[in-house]
């Protein structure tokens, strides 16, 4: 099976502040990695790094064996320029814990805004196109609403839309339920579970430990800047080995 | 256990109670009513306005003094300084804001500077120092910079790198030089009201469209500014009545091609000051009522997707959708 992502010994300080102190993962296309951890511990952190909206100080990250933001000359990084690193991302998304939509447009132009600007798409199929994913988020009477008039949700399943319409190969997921009401949960770990079986590769940040159980290739414990403890939920979440993950599950289940 | 709510309870009678009396609010009123009363009378009873100057001939065989031909040109020249300060004062602006905001110190420090400066000269010294810039140099041109000091390096005497040049004078004069002092005189105010809209936007939303690819400028022309619209455009608005105001100013650059320039002129010829006077006054009060209109529109079109308006829109769609037919706007159902 190929990677999707490959994350190797990833440092990130801010100021004096060493965040992530050598952070492994490889995730393999079609895999879902979910990463747990307490709050502080560099986990949105590390997510921001796989789509160079941070800086890495040390360590290097692959996503389809390409350098994210770098490349590689004669033995030497260079920096890529705003333009390519842009390029980069398009083929990864990313949600929000705070769903991010754009509030001036609605449903169906904040799903058709990237892949018509960025990407330069032909209107008439980005609309069919976007029409579908909001259908198959189950938002398809929504289209013509805007974010504001929509549930926490029902916006982070456009957000999620929005996301898939750039087709990437990898998502990104920083806590997706986090800011929802209980009741509303259910809805958007149900679309997410549905992107799993189809074989997108996704990491996915997340306190929902029965969403973590039920989904997870891999589940990734991180404490302090590191990677405490990984492997097979059923490994991680049912038999954890060490004392840090002990802790945190017992906290959080 | 849980009680059945009674249903088919008979609606109680509505409360009938005496209202609380305001006897100062009614005292206020009559004061009021009776100063409109005053001031109403003696705009139709003095004669000393002259409404028949003002409005219908101001001489034998001539039209009101707002409505003759000078007068409408300055009139015109007025919208016009009007319009072009203001897109130069917007663009530049913007410019401004967004360098002020930059990451490079440089940039920021350069913006700095120009805000600093043009927000600490007045208007009319600007408009007056514009009107006598043309002293500095005989031609203004495009090309390379510093073409004669480059020629005299390699022995060349009057070395000419410019593409094209004319006369200052015959471009840093009246209409032009008040244009752009006023144009540069409000970029700086711009600058700071474009700022604060930028700086009102959550970092989210440009994190979220840099997350799908976009480049800077995408992230402020589509996701950005277009937010920020909503917290620029009141104080906008202001500044486009301050300027309409402010560009009675150029007279001293002097541009003659302005309204109350040419009022004056009429009273200086007539010696009917008041009436005069006043006739600018109307003029004034009609260009800016019609901008508060046109800035009434403007807010409602960036206020999309916030907001009582935009809800109540959204819910009549809704229910136009639910009974599956158009409704009208009293709401009711048309098969
Ligand atoms: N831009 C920044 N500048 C300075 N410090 C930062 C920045 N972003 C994050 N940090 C710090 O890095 C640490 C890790 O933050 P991060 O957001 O990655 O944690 P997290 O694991 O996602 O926590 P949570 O569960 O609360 O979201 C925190 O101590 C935070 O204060
Ligand atoms: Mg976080």
């Amino acid at each position: 099976m190929t990677e999707m992502v490959r994350a190797e010994n990833v440092h990130k300080s801010f100021g004096s502040l060493e965040v992530l102190k050598g952070v492994d993962l490889t995730v393999p296309q079609g895999g879902v990695s979910c990463v747990l951890g307490p709050s502080g511990s560099g986990k949105s952190t590390f997510l921001r790094c796989i789509n160079h909206l941070e800086k890495i100080n040390a360590g290097r990250i692959l996503v389809d064996g390409d350098l994210v933001g770098y490349r590689e000359r004669g033995g030497k990084l260079h920096e890529m320029s705003e333009r390519d690193v842009a390029r980069q991302r398009q083929s990864i998304g990313m949600v929000f814990q705070r769903f991010n939509l754009f509030p001036h447009m609605t449903v169906l132009d904040n799903v058709m805004e990237a892949p018509c600007r960025v990407k330069r798409e032909k209107k008439a199929e980005v609309r069919d196109r976007a029409l579908s994913l909001l259908d198959r988020v189950g938002l398809a009477a929504k289209v013509d609403n805007y974010p504001a008039q929509l549930s926490g949700g029902q916006q982070q399943r456009v957000a999620i839309a929005r996301a898939l319409a750039m087709r990437p190969k990898l998502m990104l997921f920083d806590e997706p339920t986090s800011a929802l009401d209980p009741e509303l949960v259910g809805e958007v770990l149900e679309v997410m579970k549905g992107l799993a079986r189809d074989g997108m590769t996704m990491i996915v940040v997340t306190h929902e430990i029965g969403f973590a159980r039920e989904v997870a290739d891999e589940v990734v414990f991180m404490d302090g800047g590191v990677v405490v403890e990984k492997g097979s939920p059923s490994e991680v979440i049912a038999n954890p080995q060490q004392e840090r993950t002990k802790a945190f599950l017992s906290k959080v289940l | 256990m849980t009680q059945p709510t009674e249903t088919g309870r008979a609606r109680p009678e509505a409360i009938k109670a005496v209202a609380v009396r305001h006897p100062g609010r009614w005292v206020m009123i009559a004061v009021l009513a009776v100063l409109v009363a005053m001031f109403l009378h003696m705009i139709f009873t003095n004669d000393g306005f002259r409404w028949s100057f003002i409005f219908s001939s101001y001489a034998p065989g001539k039209r009101g003094v707002m409505f003759t031909e000078p007068v409408l040109e300055g009139l015109r020249g007025t919208l016009l300084l009007t319009l072009f300060s203001m897109l130069i004062g917007v663009g530049l602006g913007i410019v401004v804001a967004v360098m002020r905001l930059s990451p490079n110190r440089v940039l920021s420090s350069v913006a700095w500077v120009y805000t600093w400066f043009f927000r600490a000269v007045p208007r009319l010294v600007l408009a007056v120092i514009f009107g006598n810039l043309n002293i500095l140099w005989s031609r203004i041109g495009f090309g390379l910079p510093f073409d004669k000091q480059i020629g005299q390096l390699f022995g060349i005497d009057n070395f000419d790198g410019q593409i094209f040049s004319i006369r200052s004078t015959d471009l840093l004069a009246g209409f032009v030089a008040g244009m752009i002092a006023l144009g540069l005189s409000e970029a700086a105010y711009m600058a700071e009201i474009v700022r604060a809209g930028i700086q009102s936007i959550d970092t989210g939303q440009s994190e979220a469209a840099v997350a799908l690819g976009m480049s800077r400028g995408q992230v402020l022309r589509r996701v950005v500014l277009p937010q920020a619209m909503r917290v620029i455009v009141p104080p906008t608005g202001n500044e486009v009545i301050a300027m309409v105001k402010d560009t009675s100013l150029v007279a001293y650059v002097p541009v003659t091609g302005e309204l109350f320039f040419q009022l004056q002129q009429v009273e200086a010829r007539t010696f009917v000051v008041l009436p005069c006077l006043v006739a600018a006054l109307i003029w004034y009060l009609i260009i800016c009522s019609v901008l508060m209109v046109i800035q009434f529109f403007v807010e409602r079109h960036f206020g999309k997707g916030y907001g009582a308006a935009g809800k109540a829109r959204q819910r009549l769609r809704d229910i136009q959708v639910e009974q599956g037919g158009r409704i009208t706007a009293t709401g009711e159902g048309t098969p």
